[in-house]
């Protein structure tokens, strides 16, 4: 009898996970909306974020979303963030039905700093990517009713010493790109941008202004993203993240890279 | 049928009370004190990997003497008391003094309930927003006692010398260099050997910082800052 009592102590890996402990103590707590069948008609339409992308250059990663979310053909929000700081070497931008997806983003930042600090270390780049996965899984009885949340997730792994990116579908399937890759409802036409400009270790300079104007075709060609707003003054976020870890581009440097692009286009366009 | 042996509730605090403090007294000691920027915490520790001292959340750090096993269970259960209720409310609402009355209720139970008391103390410290406020350094015995101490604390074997010791060296205000050789030399005062950054476990609540403001000093900064005093 007691041999089984400290035996189940060794079985139990889970115990530096979070979201396992939410689902011991508190899963009312676990963001899930599977009420409904996939039969029933969809959700009201709900805000939606559009477009991120994640390309590799010279020093790591570098993640970059615009700043719009959709409800239905409306603008529900015009500077939302959805980019965030995953933990000091990895980021991750969402994309999909915002309310999930922002609650997912929170719940894996609370994942990995709990790990770390019950665990004494972080978890690896690969432990990290895989975890996402499982909580992406974990939300499939909403994406059936139309909540999906389809993350990029990008780090820097230390042990290689490069930046990773991956991606994932609904199903929690985890894919890791060697260069680029752009999701949400302008993905597509980021992608094809990044696909024409994108060149292996572009210098950080170039690396952002490929990932602006991927983010620019993609305002131009999917009624979702937004582009850059003069006028309010909002631009894209961009976060980089390197050895030395997890770091914002500054607004500014952001706006005056747009202005050149704009600049650029004038003449050509 | 035999009568069970009758001790009186009196007798039975005392013997686990003498037990539990048998057990912290054969430990080494933790002080904690308040610098200029924030709140420091030095260990006499020569593992590297084995911590007494560690985060818990954005403000606040754990530290703990005595039985390694029992103090390590304790700081598990404060990450996720202090996770859990972050990520429920916001991360502003999870305090120091709330863990530490937690800790305090768990402590006074398992003294006064289970055959064998916890034989160990911990610190709560919270260093406090730059807008004002203050440090605070919550100090949780055995048997669930709880004190709130100012500008230092002390815990462990020879706890009672080094406070005598801060009480007459400590200022307000200190640098953390300066705080840093007074905290090494407070470990020092029950001892005739010199303690080097090789027995030494440090870590800062570094006001500074950004959100986590939990930080380790590494032996190789220790050196540094202690050689100077040499």
């Amino acid at each position: 009898m007691t041999d089984q009592r400290w035996q189940a102590l060794f079985g139990d890996y889970s115990n530096a996970s979070f979201v396992e402990l939410l689902r011991a103590t508190s899963p009312h707590m676990l963001p899930s909306l599977s009420a409904g069948s996939p039969e029933e008609p969809a959700l009201p339409a709900s805000p939606h974020g559009t477009t991120i992308l994640a390309l590799r250059y010279r020093d790591g990663v570098l993640m970059a979303g615009d700043r719009q979310a959709t409800e239905g053909f409306q603008v529900a929000h015009r500077n939302i963030d959805k980019i965030y700081k995953a933990d000091d070497f990895s980021g991750i931008g969402i994309a999909g039905a915002a309310g999930p997806s922002m609650e997912m983003a929170r719940l894996f930042q609370t994942e990995l700093e709990h790990y770390e600090k019950v665990e004494g270390e972080g978890l690896s780049l690969e432990g990290k990517a895989n975890r996402l996965a499982q909580m992406i899984r974990m939300n499939l009885p909403a994406a059936m009713q139309g909540l999906i949340v389809v993350p990029i997730f990008a780090g820097f792994d230390e042990k290689a010493g490069v930046g990773r990116i991956f991606k994932y579908d609904i199903t929690g399937g985890r894919y890791e790109e060697a260069e680029y890759f752009a999701q949400g409802s302008g993905g597509k036409d980021a992608r094809d941008s990044l696909k024409k400009r994108y060149r292996k270790d572009l210098p950080k300079a170039e690396a952002l202004s490929v990932a602006l104007e991927a983010l620019m075709d993609a305002a131009e060609e999917d009624i979702g993203t937004g582009g850059p707003d003069l006028v309010r003054g909002i631009f894209p976020s961009v976060k980089t993240i390197t050895r030395s870890g997890f770091g914002e581009v500054p607004e500014d440097e952001v706006r005056r890279a747009c202005e050149a692009l704009l600049a650029e286009r004038k003449g050509r366009l | 049928m035999p009568l069970p042996y009758y001790v009186s509730p009196e007798q039975m605090m005392k013997d686990k009370a003498e037990y539990a403090r048998k057990g912290i007294s054969r430990g080494k000691s933790i002080v904690a004190l308040e610098y200029s920027d924030g709140v420091l915490l030095v260990a006499e520790n020569p593992s590297t990997l084995l911590h007494k001292i560690s985060e818990i959340y954005d403000r606040i750090a754990f530290a703990g003497v005595g039985k390694y096993n029992e103090f390590e269970n304790l700081r598990i259960a404060g990450v996720r008391h202090a996770d859990l209720k972050g990520y429920s409310y916001s991360r502003g609402d999870v305090t120091g003094k709330a863990l530490a009355n937690a800790y305090s209720q768990a402590l006074g139970n398992i003294f006064t309930q289970d055959i064998k008391p916890f034989e160990v103390e911990v610190l709560v410290v919270e260093v406090a927003e730059a807008n004002g406020s203050k440090n605070e350094i919550y100090h949780i015995l055995y048997d669930g006692t709880i004190e709130d101490e100012h500008n230092y604390a002390a815990m462990g074997g020879q706890a009672d010398e080094i406070r005598r010791f801060l009480k007459d060296n400590y200022r307000e205000g200190l640098p953390l260099e300066e705080a840093l050789q007074l905290g090494v030399r407070a470990l020092m005062v029950t001892q005739n050997k010199a303690l080097t950054e090789l027995d030494l476990e440090v870590a800062v609540l570094d006001r500074t910082k950004e959100r986590r403001k939990f930080r380790r000093i590494p032996p190789e900064a220790l050196s540094q800052i202690l050689g100077g005093s040499r």
